[in-house]
């Protein structure tokens, strides 16, 4: 079965949480103890409705604070799909969780409160998921019912946002959805307060939606997780390259060339566990052996010949910042890029980027969620092709040696 | 032309394992005999297949599992060649270092953590695998698939590293260590349809069989161990039951099943209305049981 991926965002309170829940509840995804428990807690809070984001909120001191701190996962699935739905917190302090739970996603539901429109979050959270290049954004203007479901509050959000896009340059395909998440309205079932609005429920909207792995088809890059030996009599000489495969298939006897020591082989076989196979669909996890015996160790990246990625000892990218200690121009890092590690030294901050498409500035340092153009020296050769080439060799995070930390993430344009 | 097509969860599994034994100079799989380390094993199986699996399995048995479940266990280890380290909680309630609990609800679950904290120190684990689901509990939900945890155990939920894409970052302190989860985003419907696809075996309690058992707050306990505490008016009959998860006898109930093969349970979990954990009168005990049991050092 299809499993859709999605992602919540939008500002604190605009009500992703309580969104989710009420998915769960009509679509009956709620088992009977989970109900139970929500109704419980609801009735102890003193609610005469039921809290919804209680289904999501899974941590004491979310419930106590009535906000989302970090991503939950939450998985359930109606006849046609399967759907991994990551809601994200909205405050400003949680972003670095909002990027985790958006960057395995290929939808993002950008909720916005009808009373408030477009705020600074919903700029910032529109940003990353353009940075991120998800795919597929619904924007759901929710709490429709404190706004007694006035289109002309819809129509203002739809054209900001409309505009906002614009002004971004995106390409994706972008949604418009009044909802009440309390209530359910256009959730699940299509609402009778919005006789003006023709379009899909929320519901009906992923379900149409093509289930797609994020890594889409673009070029085929193998990177090396570990080298398999397995010092058995009757595998002797046995020397199997194993990783996941990106962006593309690979097949028995293709030309490849092996990075960073740019040797040449041919692939000699494909196997999946115990089994051998002329053709590898671009997701899967294999383990490939080569005509030739050269030296390939972790982290290394197994191509084609014919589609060499790009290669560079001074990088250029953008930055995103998740980090409390600021970015500062002469530190080192260890950047991780698939399986690859390689020390990185910050030689310059370019500018930092406004998060609503006004521009750019001069910036000396990156602070926490901000983001922005660095520039970077490198201790060895990084192949790479740019993020919106391929999306594993075009990415990498930044960790912190002091702390280990994962303090950024860096997107190769 | 013979083309391999992918399964997502499956893949992104054994890459995650890869990751594991590729990262960390002592990983270690913590097998319990249940269906989602069993499935972990074959997973691991996949991901270094020729070569054997490269890690060892831990069991922190509470001395309260199902005789099945240990035999079962110890069978697997034995046919894959693999290491398999036993821990006792016991040990630790002789030895004085931890106090059993009492009473009607009274269950080693706690007691576990501390005797895995013990066998990491023990044998300097930097990374345990574990078969968790987000799916399961709703604190398990919001853990990463890389969890670093202090030298403590302490899981500090608040504070949990970003994780992107498919980037694993398991660099940690000397001290520290890191719970793995290659099943994150499995549900227990997908493990269950892996089992039946698979063809894997598994523990025969899994499985709907006749028991002596007892009804207690609706739910169905074991009458046959003596671990799982009766009262003397609560009336032992004998009733078509399985279970769906298999931890620590004493707080584990059964559920009226007549499930007798695996697609019979595959089946039965669809159709089901209660969750997995529903059974585990170990997360009943307040909001919270999961997430504090987690902070201490739990799985
Ligand atoms: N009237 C009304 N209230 C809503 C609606 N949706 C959410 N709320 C309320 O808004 C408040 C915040 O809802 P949450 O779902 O926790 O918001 P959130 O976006 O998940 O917040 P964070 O995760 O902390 O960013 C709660 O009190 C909800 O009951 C709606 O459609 N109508
Ligand atoms: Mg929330």
């Amino acid at each position: 079965m299809e499993v859709l991926k999605i992602a919540t965002a939008g500002s604190v309170d605009d009500g992703k949480s309580t969104l989710i829940g009420r998915i769960l509840y009509d679509t009956r995804s709620l088992t009977d103890d989970k109900l139970e428990a929500i109704e419980r807690t609801s009735k102890q809070k003193g609610f005469d409705y039921l809290d919804f984001s209680l289904a999501t909120d899974g941590l004491v001191a979310e419930r106590e604070q009535g906000i989302t701190i970090d991503v939950a996962h939450i998985y359930f699935s109606t006849a046609k799909k399967s759907y991994i739905i990551a809601d994200t917190p909205g405050h400003v302090e949680y972003t670095r969780n909002m990027v985790t739970g958006a960057s395995t996603s290929q939808a993002a539901i950008i909720l916005v409160d009808a009373r408030n429109g477009v705020i600074e979050q919903t700029y910032r959270h529109f940003f990353i998921n353009n940075l991120l290049k998800v795919k597929d954004i619904i924007v759901a203007v929710n709490k429709m019912d404190l706004v007694d479901f006035a289109q002309d509050k819809f129509e203002a959000i739809k054209a900001e946002i409309t505009a906002l896009a614009k002004r971004a340059g995106s390409t994706q395909n972008i949604t418009f959805i009044p909802v009440s998440a309390l209530q359910g309205d256009n959730v699940v079932d299509k609402s009778e307060n919005t006789p003006w609005y023709t379009g899909t429920t929320l519901l009906e909207h992923f379900e149409a939606l093509e289930a797609q792995d994020i890594y889409e088809e673009s070029v085929a890059r193998l990177p090396v997780q570990t080298v398999i030996r397995p010092k058995k009599d009757e595998f002797h000489d046995f020397r199997g390259y194993a990783g996941k495969l990106y962006g593309g298939s690979l097949a028995v006897g293709d030309e490849v060339t092996v990075l960073p020591s740019k040797t040449a082989s041919k692939i000699k076989d494909i196997y999946f566990f115990d089994k051998k196979y002329s053709v590898a669909e671009r997701g899967t996890s294999i383990n490939i052996t080569l005509e030739n015996d050269i030296n390939i160790s972790r982290g290394d990246i197994v191509v084609k010949s014919s589609e060499l990625p790009r290669e560079t000892k001074a990088l250029e990218a953008k930055v995103c910042w998740m980090d409390t200690t600021n970015l500062v121009v002469g530190k080192k890092y260890f950047l991780q890029q698939g399986a690859n590690v390689i020390a990185a030294k910050v030689s310059a901050i370019n500018s930092v980027i406004a998060t609503d498409f006004s521009g750019e500035a001069p910036a000396t340092e990156l602070k926490i969620n901000e983001i922005g153009n660095v520039s970077f020296k490198l201790a060895k050769t990084l192949f790479y092709d740019t993020y919106a080439e391929n999306k594993t060799t075009g990415s990498f995070i930044l960790i912190d040696p002091q702390t280990n930390n994962t303090s950024g993430a860096g997107f190769i344009q | 032309m013979n083309e391999l097509r992918v399964n997502t969860l499956e893949s992104e599994a054994i890459y995650i394992l890869r990751e594991v034994a590729a990262q960390f100079e002592k990983p270690v799989l913590l097998f319990s005999g249940g269906k989602d380390s069993i499935t972990l094993v074959r997973l691991a199986q996949k991901a270094f297949w020729p070569a054997k699996i490269p890690f060892p399995f831990l069991h922190v048995d509470t001395g309260h599992n199902f005789p099945e479940t240990i035999e079962f266990r110890d069978r697997l280890a034995k046919e894959l060649g693999i290491d398999l380290i036993v821990r006792n909680v016991q040990d630790n309630i002789d030895a004085g270092k931890v106090v059993e609990e009492t009473g009607k609800y009274a269950s080693r679950n706690m007691l576990q953590t501390e005797t895995l904290l013990d066998a990491i120190e023990e044998f300097g684990f930097d990374a345990c695998i574990g078969g968790a689901r987000r799916d399961e509990e709703k604190a398990r939900a919001k853990e990463r698939i890389f969890s670093v945890r202090s030298d403590f155990g302490e899981w500090d939920e608040k504070n949990q590293r970003p994780e992107l894409f498919d980037l694993l970052n398991g660099k940690i302190e000397l001290g520290q260590n890191v719970r793995c989860f290659p099943i994150s985003n499995w549900t227990e419907l997908d493990v269950w349809s892996y089992i039946e696809r698979e063809n894997i075996e598994i523990p025969s309690i899994y499985f709907a069989h006749k028991r002596k058992v007892f009804l207690r707050d609706g739910m169905i306990w074991s009458a046959e161990d003596d671990v799982v505490y009766r009262a003397e008016d609560e009336e032992v009959q004998e009733m078509m039951v399985r279970f769906r998860t298999v931890g620590d006898m004493s707080c584990t109930a059964a559920v009226l099943s007549d499930a007798v093969s695996i697609s019979k349970v595959v089946q039965e979990i669809r159709d089901s209305s209660i969750s997995e954990r529903g059974a585990r009168i170990d997360d009943k005990r307040s909001e919270a049981a999961m997430e504090k049991r987690k902070q201490q050092g739990y799985f």
